[in-house]
């Protein structure tokens, strides 16, 4: 008996060190910023989080990956400090925001672009075009495209079959606006997955696959991949057919399948000194973390505005709280930064 | 004549006899080996993968952008942390409630109804134990993300296993001995005490371990609770932030990179190692405790 207790003592001990051990020592705070939302933005600000760490090792910095929708959600009920979006915040989000009293501001701080791919051996499809990407896409097409003839003369008259991210992801709201014309609204008979790679694996092994995803996705699986340049039918950003690769997304050609990348700020958490250091040290040493986790970079005259917006506490958003707008070329994206600093 | 015919006879219905069953037997023998050999497959492959990562260096640093300096430690930590707060949560209550059916409740609707009740909540998707955790402790009690809203999920996840395990064990304690024990003059609480628990203690230990050792994976209901992918520090109380295993594995198989599959290998193996050593654990208790138990 009395050996049984001490067994349970012992065990209770256990969980006690277990709970309070090394690991679970206390450890000075001085501060924390939370970060969550999309995991397209994800190793950005992880990428950021850890050269930060090193320059202040006193304030924790946490960042979780909920996707676009789900970060907002957390940052308008006032639970996290920065949101990462994939897409500009949504009307529904701006509202449950304004509700809550939680003003932010909006901070491009990379580019990405959309890659369409198909399977290697798939040798009929060279190029497609916008037009007949919102035909394939398109909420009506469910039932109906369903052959890659139908959706251009020539190619063969055998089954298409669809790939594409979650429809929490922000990366499926900026393609549906893009080739759709209506955010978040597509055809529902697509494989979906929340992870790129279960894409890219499906992909890799179905001849008659078609899909999309983030650039960096297709980067790395160059060789299991065949990426399709896509037309959007406007000679005056890149004549034809442009193939997604950095330098497209970069200089605006690879349209309209380019996007910034968002990190937005509540005003409140500003206040906060860690949560600002943490935002200045996004926007003046991101440049070259952003390139080396395998996004486009803003040009660096991009970033001090932002600063400026957030120095002064310039709340809003610059797309008029619309959601994912298409056709923002970085360009555009400068424009509009300038105008919403004070002249 | 008749009589070697007749036994040819019997030997032939004898084999026809025999025949189920060793069909059976072969079934069973398969179905013996098929998941061994799954399990010896899948442990294989991602120990392949992961042998480039498995070092100290990979238990003992923090997550990183670059795939070859990223480590498990919060993560490790963090589960760690969990597991033990979840086990410190759910045994008390879990056996409490295990008694309380057993000794103390008579058989009436309400402890019909509730037995209904946790036989179902058994079956329940973690994913609802997550939302139910984000709600109830992270939201209305105001708990946040922390470890504790963690623990208190996966306790809640765990309870029926806890509970149903609890009654097994306290149901293998014979009558004949708590009969003794009142014939000597004790109470039902002394009764309980003193011949009960301490028998039916390692039934009840083993079935909370090996439920843990379930919980150990659940990726689900953290995620929904908000538990955080990149956290550069370790837990410091109950109410801190934190990441656990699953949640690290899930991150790095999701990344492009091949370098993060080849962590998050690295990642299961250790999983599996954890998972291993609690029901390790387990075993050594179960047997250890039993030999304290005669009668």
């Amino acid at each position: 008996m009395s050996k049984t207790t001490r067994l349970v003592a012992l065990l209770a001990l256990g969980t006690a060190v277990a709970t309070a051990s090394p690991g679970c020592r206390k450890s000075s705070a001085a501060g924390m910023v939370r970060v969550d939302g999309s995991s397209t933005v994800f190793p950005i600000t992880e990428a950021v989080a850890e050269e930060f760490g090193k320059v202040h090792p006193d304030v924790k910095v946490t960042v979780g990956i909920s996707g676009t929708g789900g970060g907002f959600k957390k940052f308008c009920a006032g639970e996290t400090d920065l949101s990462d979006a994939s897409r500009p915040i949504k009307p529904t989000e701006v509202e449950a925001c304004a509700k809550a009293g939680i003003e932010y501001v909006e901070l491009p701080v990379a580019y990405d672009g959309i890659a369409i791919v198909v399977h290697p051996r798939n040798d009929w499809a060279q190029h497609i075009t916008v037009e007949e990407l919102g035909k394939l896409w398109a909420p009506e097409a469910q039932g109906q495209v369903l052959r890659w003839s139908d959706v251009r003369v020539g190619w063969p008259d055998r089954e298409i079959h669809l790939f594409g991210p979650g429809v929490d992801s922000g990366t499926y709201d900026y393609f549906t606006e893009a080739v759709v014309g209506k955010e978040h609204s597509s055809r529902g008979d697509f494989t979906s997955s929340e992870d790129d790679n279960v894409l890219v694996q499906g992909i890799a092994t179905d001849e008659l696959a078609l899909g999309f995803f983030g650039f960096a996705y297709y980067d790395e699986n160059r060789d299991k991949l065949k990426l399709l340049p896509v037309d959007d039918g406007k000679p005056d950003n890149g004549d034809g057919p442009v193939a997604a690769s950095l330098e497209a997304i970069r200089n605006g050609t690879y349209q309209p399948l380019s996007r910034p990348l968002f990190v937005y700020v509540a005003v409140k958490s500003l206040e906060r000194p860690e949560v600002a250091q943490f935002v200045e040290y996004y926007l003046a040493e991101g440049v070259p973390l952003v390139a080396e986790v395998g996004y486009v970079p803003l040009p660096e005259r991009a970033y001090p505005l932002a600063l400026q917006r957030v120095r002064e506490r310039r709340a809003g958003s610059m797309f008029a709280g619309k959601g994912s707008m298409v056709g923002v070329t970085i360009d555009t994206l400068l424009e509009r930064e300038a105008a919403a600093a004070p002249q | 004549m008749s009589a070697p015919s007749s036994r040819t006879h019997d030997l032939a219905i004898r084999r026809a006899e025999l025949a189920p069953q060793r069909v059976f037997q072969a079934i069973g023998l398969v179905a013996l080996v098929l998941p061994l050999l799954l399990l010896a497959f899948l442990f294989g492959s991602s120990l392949v993968d992961a042998w480039p990562r498995l070092d100290w260096d990979f238990l003992t640093a923090f997550p990183s952008r670059k795939p070859a300096l990223a480590g498990i430690l919060p993560a490790l930590v963090g589960t760690t942390c969990l597991m033990g707060l979840t086990a410190a949560i759910a045994i008390p209550v879990g056996l409490g409630a295990a008694l309380y059916l057993e000794e103390y409740a008579r058989p009436s609707r309400l402890t019909m109804l509730i037995e209904l009740n946790i036989s179902t909540l058994a079956g329940v998707p973690s994913i609802i134990y997550g939302l139910l955790g984000l709600e109830v402790f992270a939201r209305v009690l105001g708990m946040g993300r922390s470890l504790l809203t963690g623990a208190c999920t996966l306790a809640l996840l765990l309870l029926p296993m806890v509970i149903m395990a609890s009654r097994e064990a306290l149901r293998t304690v014979p009558q004949s001995l708590r009969e003794a024990s009142y014939a000597l003059g004790a109470d039902k609480w002394r009764t309980l005490r003193g011949v009960v628990l301490p028998m039916c203690l390692p039934g009840v230990l083993t079935g909370v371990i090996l439920s843990l050792a379930r919980a150990i994976g659940e990726t689900a209901p953290l995620i929904t609770i908000g538990a955080l992918t990149y956290v550069a520090f370790l837990p410091d109380s109950v109410h801190s932030e934190f990441t656990a295993l699953p949640i690290q594995i899930f991150n790095w198989v999701s990344r492009p990179q091949a370098g993060f599959h080849v962590n998050a290998a690295a990642g299961i193996v250790v999983l599996v190692g954890l998972m291993l050593l609690l029901n390790g654990f387990a075993i050594w208790l179960r047997a250890r405790l039993q030999r304290r138990v005669y009668w």
